[in-house]
């Protein structure tokens, strides 16, 4: 029998080859599965936008009030004289010397810092909530019409309110951040409770398991996955409601930098900010994907 | 009175839409301790919805359960019971999945630990004491139920189509597990099946049940489950009179489902 030809590793890596696992299929276009990752055109994509950056500013094309040059000293027809700090030579110095006295691992770490305090906040009071909700019918009742009628609203929109109340310091923030935790975690408790087989629940009394042991050995556990699918969404939320918070008001936080630097009009550092700010969502995302694996390994396994 | 007993058990659910199912009717049944009774009959027949009131799951409209003399008002574990599927708790490895009765009602370390050793190897799943659940094969899994039913030393052991879930060749073989176990322990067990052939091998006693409303239509004693203890089940389910009793309950089942099926067209 004719071995069929091995394609090379190279093209397999760059998913323009098919790998060992596509390459039996015979079906491909339907099947999601089948489709190779393409990862020489993502390579491509990358050179090709920071090409476009690059061309689009150079010598001024474009003004850099509006969009940033890469990098200032790639322009050798530029005059030396005249200083054009580019994004490159930008982030370096707020790598160095932070922005306006505060250092860039300050912002980031405070607007990281409130939004774990947040997240955590709003899943200590959400959790037991959303299970009292799940499991009690006078919770159910107490709570239900407050959940249904702030559920909706979007969190940037409870701001002047908390402006009123709060202030705009420190505390006005995470307690922003906490109400849109905590409903996200209510929700996602509350939805993990429902989820329980009742053949499990069953099983347990059958066993001698008492209520209490119910919940704590059966309806937590399988509780789990929902707890951080919600948690993994209300960080990305928080995140996101976060840096529009510090847009408004924050004399700290990757939000705030942004702001201030917009009034100088600083574009550079607007960009960098937005950057940053992608950068540290997709890292939240990844780090919760490989918390989830490590800790609920059974996930989707029932 | 010893034993497990169902005494004139009614069961109407009433629907949310305000109709209503007459699920049993007058159902009475006395298993003796250790006897093993497979309970049989057309979906829709309330098999099911008797095991949930035996095991204390569902409250009968009329009627009661009683085990050995004191009425059944929930579940408990003096009766232990054996899920289709998926009543395993994937969190859990196989070993604390066994242990899980003893544990939750303190039984002290040193005899958890003998017990689930003991099961294990009873299940032959020795060398799977820690692994997840969620790894194992079907057939596995229901071992890990078994011995997980057993660890808590029931009087009584109802099995809600234990083996519906597996392929043709694992079922045949956990049928001669469950044989193997019930003379072991001196269980007294029901077992739910759909299954004739199963019904046939594995109960000492057999109720045929027949549908709306869900009553007993007929019982039968067995010689097979007492053949089968350590025996051929290959040749047992070859005798002449395994397979006359196989077509006559089938013929009785056929028929039912007939009815059921004209009826739907009336009504």
């Amino acid at each position: 029998m004719a071995k069929r030809k091995q394609p090379p590793r190279w093209g397999v890596w760059l998913g323009i080859a098919d790998n060992s696992f596509t390459r039996q299929k015979t079906v491909k276009f339907g099947d999601a599965s089948a489709v190779n990752s393409g990862r020489l055109w993502s390579v491509l994509t990358l050179i090709i936008l920071i090409l476009a950056w690059w061309i689009a500013t150079i010598g001024g094309i474009i003004d850099p009030l509006f969009w940033p040059p890469l990098e200032g000293s790639l322009y050798p027809w530029d005059n030396p004289n005249r200083a054009r700090p580019g994004v490159v030579d930008r982030f370096v110095s707020l790598f160095v010397d932070g922005y306006r006295n505060i250092s860039l691992w300050e912002h980031v770490g405070t607007s990281v810092k409130r939004v774990l305090l947040g997240v955590v906040i709003g899943a200590l009071v959400g959790i037991p909530l959303g299970f009292a909700m799940g499991l009690n019918s006078v919770a159910r009742g107490l709570f239900d019409p407050i959940v249904e009628f702030i559920r909706p609203i979007p969190p940037l929109a409870l701001i002047p309110l908390v402006i009123l109340w709060l202030g705009i310091d420190e505390v006005a923030k995470i307690f922003l951040l906490f109400l849109a935790a905590l409903f996200i975690m209510l929700i996602a408790a509350r939805a993990g409770v429902n989820s329980v087989q009742i053949s499990k629940v069953h099983a347990a009394y059958s066993l001698g398991a008492s209520k209490f042991q119910v919940l704590r050995y059966v309806i937590l556990p399988n509780a789990l996955p929902e707890i951080f699918t919600g948690l993994r969404t209300s960080m990305g939320v928080c995140w996101g409601t976060l840096v529009a918070a510090e847009l408004v008001a924050a004399d700290q936080g990757v939000g705030s930098m942004m702001m201030i630097a917009k009034n100088f009009l600083q574009t550079d550092v607007v960009v960098i900010g937005i950057i940053i700010i992608g950068a540290i969502g997709f890292a939240i995302e990844i780090f919760m994907r490989m918390l989830e694996a490590w800790l609920i390994p059974w996930k989707g396994k029932g | 009175m010893d034993g497990l007993v169902i005494d004139n058990v009614s069961m109407v659910f009433t629907l949310p839409n305000g109709g209503q199912v007459h699920a049993l009717e007058d159902v009475s049944l006395h298993l003796k301790p250790g006897e093993l009774m497979a309970v049989l009959g057309p979906s829709g027949c309330g098999k099911t919805t008797l095991l949930n009131i035996v095991g204390g799951f569902l409250a009968p409209t009329a009627g009661q359960a009683l085990l050995n003399g004191h009425q059944v008002t929930g579940p408990h574990k003096e009766r232990g019971v054996v899920f289709q599927q998926g009543a395993l708790f994937e969190w859990m490895t196989v070993a604390q999945n066994v242990s899980f009765g003893p544990r939750m009602c303190g039984v002290p370390r040193a005899e958890i630990k003998q017990t689930v050793r003991r099961l294990l190897d009873t299940v032959a799943l020795r060398d799977f004491a820690d692994k997840p659940v969620y790894q194992l094969s079907g057939g596995m899994q229901q071992r890990v139920a078994l011995a997980r039913c057993l660890a808590n030393d029931p009087d009584v052991i109802l099995m809600d189509e234990p083996l519906g879930a597996l392929d043709a060749l694992t079922r045949e073989k956990m049928q001669g597990l469950v044989l193997k176990l019930w003379k072991e322990t001196g269980k007294t067990i029901i077992l739910i099946t759909h299954s004739v052939e199963e019904a046939l091998f594995l109960g000492e006693r057999l109720v045929v049940m027949a549908p709306r409303p869900g009553r007993i239509h007929k019982e039968y004693a067995l010689p097979f489950a007492e053949q089968g203890v350590g025996g051929d089940a290959r040749s047992i389910k070859a005798q002449p009179d395994f397979i006359a009793a196989r077509e006559e309950i089938l013929s009785m089942i056929w028929e039912m489902e007939e009815e059921i099926m004209s009826g739907a067209d009336m009504g």
